[in-house]
Formats: C-alpha cells, sequence, structure tokens
C-alpha cells in the first residue's frame, strides 16, 4: 500500500493570514489530512529543521511556502525546502508578489528604525536605545537576526513552480491546487494557479462597466457614498480590476469596496502598477495638458495605490532614497 | 575634459508616422544633435505602455523621450491622446520612487519638424547630464534594515 | 560564567519569538529573556497613503485577528473626520466584531492552548497539537468546533466582503448592510454559538477545574503575577470589546484611571530594550521600574484576565453568571493567575455570542443607514477596540487632505510583552533547577506565554518566521552537551 504522499507549509514573513485560509477549509480539512501527510507546518505541528533536514530527496512532494523574504533565516529554509522538494509553490501574494509587507521598499531603514524606537509619541528613550543584532544586557549575550536591506519575492530567492495568488488565496484555489498535484495535473511550470482573465471578466458589476469608460476626476470612498451596483471606475472610483487577475470570487466587490489588486497581474504584464496607469488614464476625460495633470493630481498616492501588493516584484523594485 | 563627461543614455519611443520621421529628416538634413539617444520606433505614441518607460529606466536608461504627432494629427486618431493623458500621472508616480521628473519628457513631434527633433534631444541629453546617472541597478531599494551598531 | 539555553523558536502562538535562559554554576536560572525578533514597519510605510486604506493595510500586521486591526482603523477614521456613525452602522460594526471575538478565542482554545490541558501538559509533543485533541474528544466534538468556526466566519465574510483582510469599514460607517434574510440565518448562528459556548465552559470544567493537577498547575505561584490591568468597559463599567473607555485597575482591583481613546497618551508610554524588537509599555503613573510585579511598578497586563479584572462585571446574563463562578472558585478579584487567562477567553466567548443575538434583534440592524459623510477636515484621530488579545490602539495624524504624516500602533500584545517576558523567566526559575533541564522546561516554560495568547507578528507589526524547538546547552567552553528536541 503506498504511503500518502506528503506536503509541507512554511511562513516566512507574513501574517499568518495564509494559514487561516487552510484552516477555512473547514471541515474539508479533514479530508485534506485523509489524502496526505503534512510533513511539517510551524503553527501547528511540531515538526522542525532537524527533521526536514532528514528529508530525502522527493520524499515531501510539495513545500507551500508563503510571506515575504527578508531575514537571512528564511533564506536558509526557503533554499533548504527547495532542494528537498521536488515542487515548490509560491502561496499567496507575500510570496508571490512582496504584498503589503513590500510596500516597506518605499520607505528607508533609517526611517523605520528612528520612527519606531525613538520618534513616535509614546516612546520614551532619553538614550536612543535602538534593538542590535548583538548586544551585551548586564554581562548577557543577546542575538536578533538581521534584516536585509530590501523585501524580496520568494522568486527572487529561489526557484518557484507555481504561484498561488491572493491576500490570502481563498479556499477553494487552495484545494483545486493540491487536488491538481495529487492528480498530476498542473500546468506548464510557473504558472500561476488561477483563471487568465481580469478581475473585470468576472466581476458582479461588469454588465454596468459602459462601452466606452470615461472617468472626469478621482473620488474617495473616505468623502463619497460608493453606489452598491455600478461598475466602480464608472463611479469614479479606483479599482485595480482591469490590471488584476481574478480568482478571488470577488469578494472585496461584494463588499461594496473597490478592488486592490491583491492577485497580482494578468498574464502577460510584466508590471501591475504600470498597466493600471495606462487603463485609468486612457479612459481620462481630459484633452489638454492641463486638463491631464488636474486629473492626475485627483489620484492621491499612485505608488502606494497601484503597487499596494506588488511593489518588491515590479520593475523598479522599490523607491530609491539613499545610494549605497 | 569631456572623455570624463558623464554620457547619458536615453531611450526615445518615436512614432513611426510623425516623430520617426522627424528624426530620420534631422538626419537626413544632417542637423547635429547628441548621439545619446537610442530611438525605439513605434506605430503610435500612443503604443507607449508605461511599462516600457519603467524597464527602460530599471534597465540601466538615464532618460525617456516619448514622441508622437500634434494633438489632432494622430494617425489613429486618439493615440495621442491617451499618451497625454498617461504622462502627468507616469511623471507623479515617478515621483513617489524617487526618480527626477526631468528625465522623462513627452513631445510633438511632426514629420517635418527635424529642427525640433534636434533640439529637444540636445536639451533633453543636457538636462539628465545635469542630473547624473540613474543606475537603477547599482542602488538598491531602500527599505527595512536594522543597522547594527 | 553562566550557560546559556536557547530555545528558538517556539511554537504555537502566532509570531516569531525566542527564549534565552541563564544559568548559574549551580544551575539554577539567573536571568531568562523573552526575545522577539521581527520588524516590518507599518508605522512607517503607510506614511503618505490615504488614510482611508488603513482598514484596509493594517489587517496584513495579522492574518488571525485582521477584524482586530480593521475595526480599530475604521474607529480611528471615524475620530479622524470627527464623524458619528449612524446608529445601524455602530451595530453592524459591533456584530461582526462579536462574531469575530468568538472565533478568535475558540481557534486560540482549541487549536493552541487546549492540547496543553486536554493532551496534557508532558504529553509526548508529537500528540500534543489539535490532532492530538480531536483524537481525545472525538469527532462529534471536532465535528462542532469546526462548525462554530465556519458559521462564524461565513457571517464575518458575508458582512464585510473578507473573512481575512476585511473592507467594509469606512469613515462614518460601513460600505454594506444586511438583509432581513441575513438577519434570521444569523441569528440561528448566534443562538448555536451561545449553545456551543456554555459547552466550551463546561469542557474546561470538566477537564481542567475538576483535575486537581490541573488546578494546582493554574493556581501555582510560578504562573502567578499581581500586575495592573487594563480593558474597555462601557457606562456600567461593564466589559465591551468595540467600544467604550480605558480602565485601569490596580494589584487590589481598585480604579486607578479611566479615560477616553484620545487621551491614552497622557497615561501609557512605551519602553525600549536593545534586546528584542518588541517595546515595552508601562503606566506612566507608576512609571518603568524595570520587569518586576506589584503596585509600585507601571507593568500592567491586558486580554481576558486583565479586561474581567478591570470590569465590574459581563453586560449579558450567562457570561455574568460565569464571571461570578470564575471569581468565586479563585477567592475574588482581581485574580493573578496567568493560566486562568484561558478560562477568561471562554467566558468572553460566551458574552460575544449573547451580545450577537442582542444585536440581530435590534430591529435598526437592518435599517438603510448605513454612513454619514465627513464634513470636517481630518487632522488626527484614534481608535481603540479590545482585540481578542488585547487593548488595541490605532492613532493616526494626516494633512489637510487626510494623507497620513505620522502612525502611531500599540497593538494588543504589545502592551502584555514586558509580563510575558516576566512570566516566561518566573516560570524557567521555577522550573529548572540544578541544572535539570526536561521535556516538561520546553512545554511548561512554553505554557507561561501561551496562555496570553500571544500574537508577536501584532506586537511588532511584525513579520512572523516559524521555526520547530530546539533547545541547545553548552559548558563553558561552548562544547554541545545536550540537545532537545520535540519530538517524542
Amino acid at each position: 500500500m503506498a504511503d500518502k504522499p506528503k506536503v509541507a507549509f512554511y511562513w516566512c514573513a507574513s501574517c499568518g493570514g495564509c494559514e487561516e485560509t487552510v484552516v477555512d477549509l473547514h471541515e474539508d480539512i479533514l479530508k485534506v489530512v485523509e489524502l496526505v501527510d503534512i510533513a511539517l507546518w510551524p503553527v501547528a505541528l511540531d515538526f522542525k529543521l532537524k527533521d526536514v533536514k532528514t528529508w530525502q530527496p522527493g520524499e515531501v512532494t510539495v513545500a507551500f511556502i508563503n510571506g515575504a523574504i527578508r531575514l537571512s533565516e528564511q533564506e536558509e529554509w526557503v533554499k533548504l525546502l527547495r532542494e528537498k522538494c521536488p515542487l515548490v509553490v509560491a502561496f499567496g501574494s507575500c510570496a508571490h508578489l512582496g504584498g503589503i509587507p513590500g510596500l516597506a521598499n518605499d520607505k528607508t531603514r533609517r526611517e523605520i528604525l528612528a520612527n519606531k524606537y525613538q520618534r513616535l509619541p509614546t516612546v520614551e528613550n532619553p538614550g536612543g536605545t535602538v534593538p542590535q543584532e548583538k548586544c551585551r544586557v548586564d554581562g548577557y549575550e543577546l542575538e536578533l537576526p538581521g534584516f536585509w536591506k530590501q523585501v524580496k519575492t520568494l522568486d527572487q530567492v529561489i526557484d518557484v513552480d507555481y504561484y498561488l495568488p491572493g491576500c490570502p488565496p481563498p479556499p477553494n484555489l487552495v484545494a483545486d491546487a493540491v487536488t491538481a498535484i495529487l492528480e498530476g495535473k498542473l500546468p506548464p511550470k510557473g504558472s500561476v494557479l488561477a483563471p487568465e482573465k481580469s478581475l473585470c471578466d468576472a466581476c458582479p458589476r461588469k454588465d454596468s462597466k459602459p462601452e466606452r469608460l470615461s472617468i472626469t476626476e478621482f473620488k474617495r470612498v473616505a468623502t463619497s457614498i460608493p453606489d452598491t451596483e455600478e461598475c466602480f471606475l464608472a463611479q469614479g472610483y479606483l479599482c485595480m480590476g482591469p490590471a488584476t487577475r481574478s480568482g478571488c470570487g470577488e469578494r472585496c466587490i461584494q463588499g461594496n469596496m473597490p478592488c486592490r489588486g491583491c492577485f497580482g497581474p494578468t498574464p502577460g504584464s510584466l508590471d501591475q502598477g504600470a498597466k493600471i496607469l495606462s487603463t485609468i488614464c486612457s479612459v481620462a476625460e481630459a484633452d489638454t495638458a492641463e486638463a491631464a495633470a488636474d486629473y492626475a493630481d485627483t489620484l492621491a498616492d499612485p505608488l502606494g495605490t497601484f503597487y499596494r501588493f506588488s511593489l518588491p516584484a515590479s520593475l523598479l523594485g522599490g523607491s530609491r532614497r539613499e545610494k549605497e | 575634459m569631456a572623455e570624463d563627461q558623464f554620457e547619458p543614455k536615453i531611450v526615445a519611443f518615436l512614432c513611426r508616422w510623425c516623430s520617426y520621421t522627424g528624426a530620420d529628416l534631422a538626419g537626413t538634413s544632417r542637423t547635429e544633435y547628441p548621439p545619446n539617444v537610442i530611438p525605439i520606433r513605434v506605430m503610435c505614441s500612443g503604443r507607449v505602455d508605461p511599462t516600457f518607460v519603467m524597464k527602460a529606466l530599471a534597465d540601466g536608461a538615464d532618460g525617456v523621450l516619448i514622441a508622437g504627432c500634434h494633438p489632432g494629427d494622430c494617425h489613429y486618431q486618439e493615440g495621442n491622446y491617451k499618451t497625454m493623458r498617461r504622462y502627468p500621472m507616469l511623471l507623479n508616480l515617478l515621483d513617489q520612487f524617487g526618480i527626477e521628473r526631468e528625465r522623462v519628457r513627452l513631445e510633438w513631434i511632426s514629420a517635418s519638424e527635424g529642427d525640433l527633433f534636434a533640439a529637444v534631444v540636445k536639451e533633453l541629453t543636457e538636462t539628465v547630464r545635469a542630473l547624473g546617472p540613474l543606475e537603477w541597478n547599482a542602488t538598491a531599494p531602500a527599505a527595512a534594515v536594522v543597522e547594527s551598531a | 560564567m553562566a550557560k546559556k539555553i536557547t530555545v528558538n523558536p517556539i511554537t504555537r502562538l502566532e509570531g516569531h519569538g525566542k527564549i534565552d535562559i541563564f544559568l548559574d554554576d549551580a544551575g539554577n536560572v539567573e536571568r531568562a529573556f523573552f526575545q522577539v525578533p521581527e520588524l516590518r514597519g507599518f508605522e512607517t510605510f503607510s506614511l503618505g497613503r490615504p488614510a482611508e486604506e488603513m482598514p484596509r493595510i493594517t489587517p496584513r500586521i495579522c492574518g488571525v485577528c485582521p477584524t482586530a486591526h480593521h475595526m480599530a482603523a475604521t474607529k480611528c477614521l471615524d475620530d479622524l473626520w470627527k464623524v458619528e456613525p449612524p446608529r445601524t452602522a455602530r451595530l453592524l460594526r459591533e456584530l461582526a466584531y462579536s462574531a469575530f471575538m468568538v472565533e478568535d478565542h475558540y481557534i486560540h482554545f482549541f487549536f493552541l492552548g487546549a492540547p496543553d490541558f486536554v493532551v496534557g501538559p508532558t504529553a509526548p509533543p508529537a500528540e500534543r497539537n489539535i490532532l492530538g485533541v480531536i483524537a481525545k474528544v472525538g469527532m462529534e466534538i471536532a465535528g462542532k468546533v469546526i462548525r462554530v468556526r465556519r458559521e462564524n466566519r461565513q457571517l464575518m465574510e458575508t458582512m464585510m466582503g473578507k473573512v481575512i483582510h476585511p473592507v467594509f469599514g469606512v469613515p462614518g460607517g460601513v460600505s454594506r448592510g444586511i438583509s432581513e434574510e441575513e438577519r434570521k440565518q444569523f441569528l440561528e448562528t448566534a443562538e448555536f454559538t451561545i449553545e456551543f459556548a456554555q459547552f466550551a465552559l463546561q469542557l474546561f470544567d470538566n477537564v481542567v477545574l475538576k483535575d486537581k493537577e490541573y488546578l494546582d498547575i493554574v493556581l501555582s505561584d510560578t504562573y502567578n503575577h499581581k500586575t495592573y490591568y487594563m480593558g474597555l468597559v462601557d457606562e456600567n463599567n461593564k466589559a465591551n470589546f468595540y467600544a467604550g473607555q480605558v480602565r485601569v485597575v490596580d494589584p487590589e482591583g481598585k480604579q486607578v484611571a479611566k479615560f477616553t481613546p484620545r487621551d491614552y497618551r497622557d497615561y501609557i508610554a512605551e519602553h525600549v530594550e536593545p534586546w528584542s524588537y518588541v517595546t515595552f509599555p508601562y503606566l506612566k503613573k507608576p512609571g518603568w521600574k524595570g520587569f518586576v510585579d506589584g503596585a509600585e511598578s507601571g507593568i500592567y497586563r491586558v486580554a481576558p484576565l486583565a479586561r474581567l479584572n478591570a470590569a465590574d462585571g459581563m453586560a449579558t446574563p450567562l457570561a455574568q453568571e460565569a464571571y461570578e463562578k470564575m471569581y468565586e472558585t479563585l477567592g475574588g478579584k482581581p485574580a493573578h493567575a496567568t493560566l486562568t487567562f484561558h478560562w477568561a477567553r471562554l467566558i468572553e466567548a460566551l458574552y460575544s455570542a449573547e451580545r450577537m443575538k442582542e444585536l440581530l434583534e435590534d430591529p435598526e440592524i437592518t435599517g438603510d443607514e448605513i454612513r454619514t459623510l465627513p464634513t470636517e477636515t481630518p487632522s488626527e484621530g484614534v481608535g481603540i477596540v479590545e482585540a481578542p488579545r488585547g487593548t488595541l490602539i490605532h492613532n493616526y495624524w494626516t494633512d489637510e487632505n487626510g494623507l497620513l504624516t505620522k502612525v502611531n500602533l500599540i497593538v494588543a500584545t504589545n502592551h502584555n510583552a514586558a509580563p510575558i517576558a516576566m512570566s516566561v523567566e518566573k516560570a524557567a526559575k521555577g522550573l529548572i533547577k540544578g541544572g535539570e533541564v526536561s521535556e516538561g522546561l520546553l512545554n511548561m516554560v512554553e505554557m507561561a506565554f501561551r496562555a496570553y495568547d500571544p500574537c508577536l507578528a501584532c506586537a511588532t507589526h511584525s513579520l512572523p518566521g516559524q521555526m520547530p524547538i530546539i533547545i541547545t546547552i553548552y559548558n563553558p567552553r561552548h562544547e554541545l552537551l545536550r540537545e532537545i528536541r520535540r519530538d517524542g
């Protein structure tokens, strides 16, 4: 009788949401446990680094790795898992594109440290203490891991076979991916395990999107009330739909809020932010340079909005504030 | 000395109907202009996806020129209007990336404006020269790192 | 020269942590440090972004309690724009929030905390997890646990768009309401949840309180600290998780402070140590005196036990009954036994379930008025909720266009950072003697932090990176003496 195939889950710089989405399989997780053995899942089970090192190559079929990479410790782990497992799946926006923590590529390390440990109003730190990689306290030597200079996606560190997009990937996509792996019915290597069309194609509001979309200025949900049925772009709210892959179930749309692009770019797009910029400007109601400039100024924070989840994966990768 | 001077690399996306022809005219007229421009012919300035601009800057360009037909003269009617609408938003975005606006230029250059092409290239080259090399990949995206004492 | 034992990393919690224990020559614990080695920088990388995006950005601090951040951020936006949501919006927010408290508390109790009690603190590590719990309690109960979580999360998803990283919070209200049909369906969920909550308390009673060995552990001095306690209370000083004033009581249970969210900076400050990325909040009065107990030290605790200590009671009847029973068993208020956080957690879940029913029976819950539009120019706002793991504070400053210029977050487990460090050190000192480091150490020391249900991702607004536990023991010549691992 053949042993059950083994799977591993590992988390790098993540929030735990990708773990929760697996538990959101609810009753189905009991079925999953019948079909596979979980060889590694730090949040729930006690297997460790030493155990992983003893795995024979191929013994564990697939490693689902979530979270962005920014600690040398994480690099060690993902390289080890790459070595041991025939399949590595980048699970969730952070591993796929850098995710929300990737926005840190927009700020300098100095700002982050100084802000957190010195400038914020509740911090009482007259000595200017800052956490150290190595320090002595009352004679005791203590260590903390250091950080990299930038947040990286998983495929910027190791070779990745497949991507499961989303923040987090919805449980049904997770189940489909596991099934595809167990049945050996996978698309070509490097594929994103989600539909190829943009969100607009699946959107419940697509019928209200006009043939010729035209936007005069951008509105903010803070100071206006979105209609519950009309296409967000048609209403004047920035929605990442046209530049974002579908497959998420359009949950944000059903929550009456516009898409923020967590599923990442559609196939063939090198840069999600550049694509949405192109779309929303092409349809601007502006026929002079001045009108185009005014239009652009109605949208605050293009970088943080267009690259909310994908800054490390973008062509420019992050904003440049200090030369090396 | 001239040999040590920084020579900017400027990628120029030129529309086939107007600007590229205008550039040819500068050439056939033997109008002098700096050799810093790398021309790429596109069918319409509207073809210039912002992705191209970013890729150029990320891959070593110090500046980018986009040139198309004057508004109203686009061979495809509306193409250059799309470019016109994208441009200010792109500059706002590049601001946030820490890339000086002056590195990316949009100009309307018709097929008969060879002199204008040469003047634009000359002026843009000097502007970018003064800004210095971008060297995007030589500088890491500045991000959260703990500094050891 | 001190011998050093490193536990790295710890498990069955959210986040990345390590424990360094130093032994003296006699093999007794001299000092122990609970270090949190992560940082992401939310307070900095959100600068320049529009404030209304914070309810969608800050939940990514933690995917287990995203609703807490979503709600604190949303309330902060109300304060930022000086806008009061209509009553229906308030009811909707509190309804979704109550369902969240229920399911999050149960994820902790059954998946993370219960293994220590249902399977046993010294049981083989391979069994001491959720699968071991299911094997012990059986599929029928396991089915109920899964169901209560599934139904409450379904409610949350319907109301808030997404259950992991909600979207519906906006300044002055919410983006969508509920229909009468949804209300009826949710009412069934609330009723089932109340039933389950009582069952969970009964389970705790049978498995823990009626077991002398466990009860001794719970009441032992090893897991006991006399600190101040903090929690949100309503106008009757009853515990409320969605809104209210922050109340602080001293180790004797006397109120020493009660303040509105906007005034939090007058009462709380943060201390920095070089050996951990988490900061250590303390009460300005009496001030930072180090990692010590007592009324002279500014150390305070948050989260279930602290909330119940800080309040005068629970606002719903069944929870009130359970509250009274707990304090009677423990010999009065306030209770200082750290492991009773688990008990208080279950009482809070019962209250939240009862509260859900109350809200769903309010006729205005299906109302159409779900939004008041801001008219003021934004400048500064504070939003405070009680997250499952403690008081959660979001404080934003913006320019006149609502773009963030400064962000200060004090996130639930952050407040407990010093108490956790103290609890771990005290447990280590109480349990490790004469150089004997046993398997029991691993778990019993960990139980000291596990009771707080820490979320270290939250505490450092950081990225957890998890690895299994290894304890290595070196002699002063740095030769490896022993390595202890977690498998059986």
